[in-house]
């Protein structure tokens, strides 16, 4: 059941709506977890709009909130594509690093996992049972060591087995942790003397309310997130802050989970997305 | 721009407290304000609306028995902070325990809530005290969920009965009703049971929960739920209390910056209260979860009295005592008790967490979260590398002596002669403190004078109720 069955079929053909159908509107759209600025602003402008019916009009302002950013992989010129992959506790990062690197092998590619999440008890080896069940190599440390050296010694295997591609699952930390953030821009640093890091993935929880902005600006600001990966979408949340993190700063999303299955990730589709958002 | 909801409703009093008498109209827009803070703050739209509701009534028929001014204010910021209180849950409740050992706790929750986490958590929280718990490894789905529990088990000297080894492979229900048994054939008085995540709308795995709770027959179940939930947390608190039930809630990840939003949407939505708090990465950073300190850190009041608990039990009691005579009798503070008192805060957790428990912390966010936690191990050193005598009387500190120093502790002599500065004005600081002020702000960041072991023995006079809600809640805290 989307969120805007209820409403929509009152709204559905209609060619003009009153103050207390729009009122319903940017409610709908806030429990979303598109927030009330947002919210308020895409209301404001779906008034305006010059369109058909109100629900097209409103679906045509969402759809121009959308980053205008390419939602394609950025590649390598040469040697492989490394993609780093950070977020909040939780959010499901290793699970989205195991999808990923499945999706790549389904497409013939060739790629090395790095275990750096040397914190949290037993994340190295919830990669390696991953590893194991896809046959993709993954690179480990010492629990408890240095993340940074673990993603640097999978850099050079990367290389050395010119594989395609080295994602690089990394420990859940509070964006508001300076000393976590740190740890990141040095985990980046130390792996790009060996390869330029191509991707940043943030994966952002779809049940996540107006937090997951605060997440992508500062991750953006300490290590530049170039994508999120929106998971969870199988839930009853709908992931509007992604919307809102693609309007406000212009990241794209461009991968999402809706499972807990390797099979359970996709590239990024505006009009599913917008459609499980609005239902329309 | 995100702000927290802090930082907006103190905005929304000082521009009320800035205001002479006032009108229905100052009261609406104040509520708008508020309105907005919340809604940004991820509180339900429902809950929102009561809620604001409720204090513009209330605001409205106080309006005409307040005096003017300032008082005014005051008064509408009693009526919010009481109300938020309310809807928190009133008074902290605590786990009850079975009157026939062992007290069952199981948790649920959506995935990467952090079940797991707080599993080992509450296990130490009550071993602690003396309990003998035993953790149950009932998430057999995500990839070893199994081996996370039992490495954190093992750091806390806590069993876990792990009889699968999970990742897929294995019955929970079984591995449930199994260790129910093992820990009563073995007579441990606490048994809590880790569940795999699952969502509200998974009919299949809410059905597993089910069987799950009737194998196990609970005394507390626990939902665990992410402080940075946003609107979903309606549905999914709901079909979790459908789906299997569950006595209280436990937040979790709110050392995050989003506070309070979750906490208010659920206890108010679910009428089921928020017992416990968990706070960091570590597994000491957890507590019990008090309504009213919630409500205090929300409208910028600082917590105070978890502060002071804290130091309670990082300190040791004789030193603490001992610092307190001195306190009392007028006796300088020493780099020597500093010293002291920077290995007891190591063990209190991170500087930044306690430092957003001074009332104001709020305004001071960014430089709290900037704080660099590795300055206290670089003070540390500095006092390390310092004679007694340099320690007691820093007077002695001349040229030559904080160049040996500075070389001792691979520190500029700048960074000599500026702790010796701060710790000069903390000195004052204390003076003052002792004197019966509070502290203007926090005083010098990188040097964090600690006071007091526990406000208890602060002379205080007892009767100041309304004034500064810093003293306040230091009262309260007692
Ligand atoms: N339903 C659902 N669950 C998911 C999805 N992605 C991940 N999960 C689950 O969420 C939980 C946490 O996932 P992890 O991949 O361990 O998350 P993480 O971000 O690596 O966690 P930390 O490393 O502890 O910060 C696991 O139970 C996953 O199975 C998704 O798209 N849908
Ligand atoms: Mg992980």
């Amino acid at each position: 059941m989307g969120i805007f069955t209820k409403f929509l079929s009152k709204i559905k053909g209609a060619s003009s709506l009153s103050n207390s159908d729009w009122e319903e509107l940017y409610s709908e759209l806030l429990e979303s977890d598109i927030g009330p600025t947002l919210s308020r602003q895409l209301i404001d402008e779906a008034r305006k709009s010059k369109s058909d019916s109100p629900e097209e009009g409103l679906h045509q302002i969402l759809l121009a909130h959308l980053s205008t950013q390419s939602r394609e992989i950025r590649r390598a010129e040469s040697g492989p594509t490394t993609i780093l992959v950070v977020g909040v506790n939780g959010t499901g990062k290793t699970t989205s690093v195991a999808k990923l690197a499945a999706y790549l092998q389904g497409q013939k590619s060739n790629v090395v996992l790095a275990a750096a999440d040397t914190f949290r008890a037993a994340a190295v080896d919830q990669l390696r049972t991953w590893g194991d069940r896809l046959g993709i190599e993954v690179i480990s440390g010492k629990d408890n060591g240095d993340p940074a050296s673990v993603a640097f010694d999978s850099a050079q295997v990367a290389l050395g087995q010119k594989a395609d591609f080295l994602i690089i699952d990394t420990a859940g930390r509070l964006h508001n942790k300076n000393d976590l953030m740190a740890e990141l821009g040095k985990v980046k640093r130390v792996v790009e003397k060996v390869l330029p890091i191509n991707e940043v993935l943030l994966v952002i929880d779809a049940t996540t309310g107006h937090n997951g902005i605060s997440q992508a600006r500062i991750f953006t600001e300490s290590i530049g997130v170039t994508g999120i990966i929106l998971t969870k979408l199988d839930g009853s949340a709908r992931g509007g802050v992604a919307l809102a993190i693609e309007a406000e700063l212009g990241i794209p999303i461009k991968w999402v989970g809706t499972g807990e299955s390797e099979g359970d990730f996709a590239p990024f589709d505006r009009e599913s997305y917008l459609r499980g958002l609005t239902q329309m | 721009m995100f702000e927290s909801l802090t930082t907006r409703i103190s905005g929304a009093f000082s521009s009320l407290r800035g205001r002479g008498k006032l009108s229905a109209s100052d009261i609406e827009s104040t509520c708008a304000d508020i309105r907005l803070a919340l809604l940004e703050a991820d509180v339900a739209q429902s809950v929102v609306e009561n809620f604001v509701t409720l204090i513009q009534e209330k605001s409205l028929a106080a309006l005409p028995e307040m005096q003017s001014g300032t008082n005014q204010a005051n008064a509408i910021f009693e009526i919010v902070n009481k109300e938020l209180i309310e809807i928190l849950g009133g008074a902290a409740r605590r786990v009850r325990f079975a009157k026939n050992p062992p007290t069952v706790i199981m948790l649920a929750g959506l995935q990467g809530a952090g079940k797991t986490t707080l599993a080992g958590k509450l296990a130490k929280f009550y071993a602690d005290q003396g309990n003998t718990p035993l953790l149950i490894a009932s998430d057999l789905a995500r990839p070893n969920a199994v081996t996370q529990l039992q490495v954190v088990g093992e750091s806390i000297g806590v069993p876990v009965f792990a009889p699968e080894v999970g990742s897929g492979v294995g019955d929970p229900v079984k591995v449930a009703r199994d260790g129910i048994a093992f820990a009563k054939s073995k007579q441990y008085n606490m048994v809590i049971v880790d569940t795999a995540g699952r969502l509200g709308i998974d009919e299949e795995l809410m059905k597993q929960a089910r069987d799950i709770r009737d194998a196990v027959q609970p005394d507390e179940i626990l939902f665990v739920v992410d402080a940075m939930i946003g609107q979903d947390a309606v549905r999914t608190s709901q079909a979790f209390l459908d789906g299997v039930g569950f006595d209280g809630v436990v937040l979790t990840k709110l050392d995050g910056d989003a506070r309070g939003g979750a906490a208010l949407s659920i206890a108010s939505l679910t009428k089921r209260p928020i017992m416990f708090a968990s706070t960091g990465e570590k597994l000491a950073d957890f507590d019990i979860f008090y309504p009213d300190r919630m409500a205090s850190q929300i409208l910028g009041m600082g917590d105070v009295a978890t502060l002071a608990e804290q130091a309670k039990k990082a300190f040791n009691t004789d030193s603490a005592e001992r610092l307190e005579k001195k306190f009392e009798s007028g006796e300088d503070f020493t780099l020597e008790d500093f010293l002291e008192q920077l290995e007891a805060m190591s063990k209190m957790g991170s500087m930044s967490k306690m430092l957003s428990m001074l009332p104001g912390a709020g305004a001071m966010k960014k430089q709290i979260d900037n704080f660099d936690e590795s300055e206290l191990v670089r003070t540390k050193s500095i006092v390390q590398s310092m004679t007694p005598i340099e320690r007691r009387d820093p007077k002695v500190l001349n040229g030559a002596r904080r160049a040996r120093i500075a070389l001792g502790s691979g520190r500029k002599v700048s960074d000599v002669n500026s702790l010796v500065e701060r710790f000069s004005a903390a000195q004052k600081m204390m003076k003052q403190v002792r004197n019966g002020g509070m502290p203007q702000g926090l005083g010098g960041m990188g040097m964090p004078a600690m006071p007091k072991a526990a406000p208890k023995n602060v002379p205080q006079k007892k009767k100041s109720k309304s004034g500064n809600p810093a003293k306040r809640a230091l009262e309260e805290g007692q």
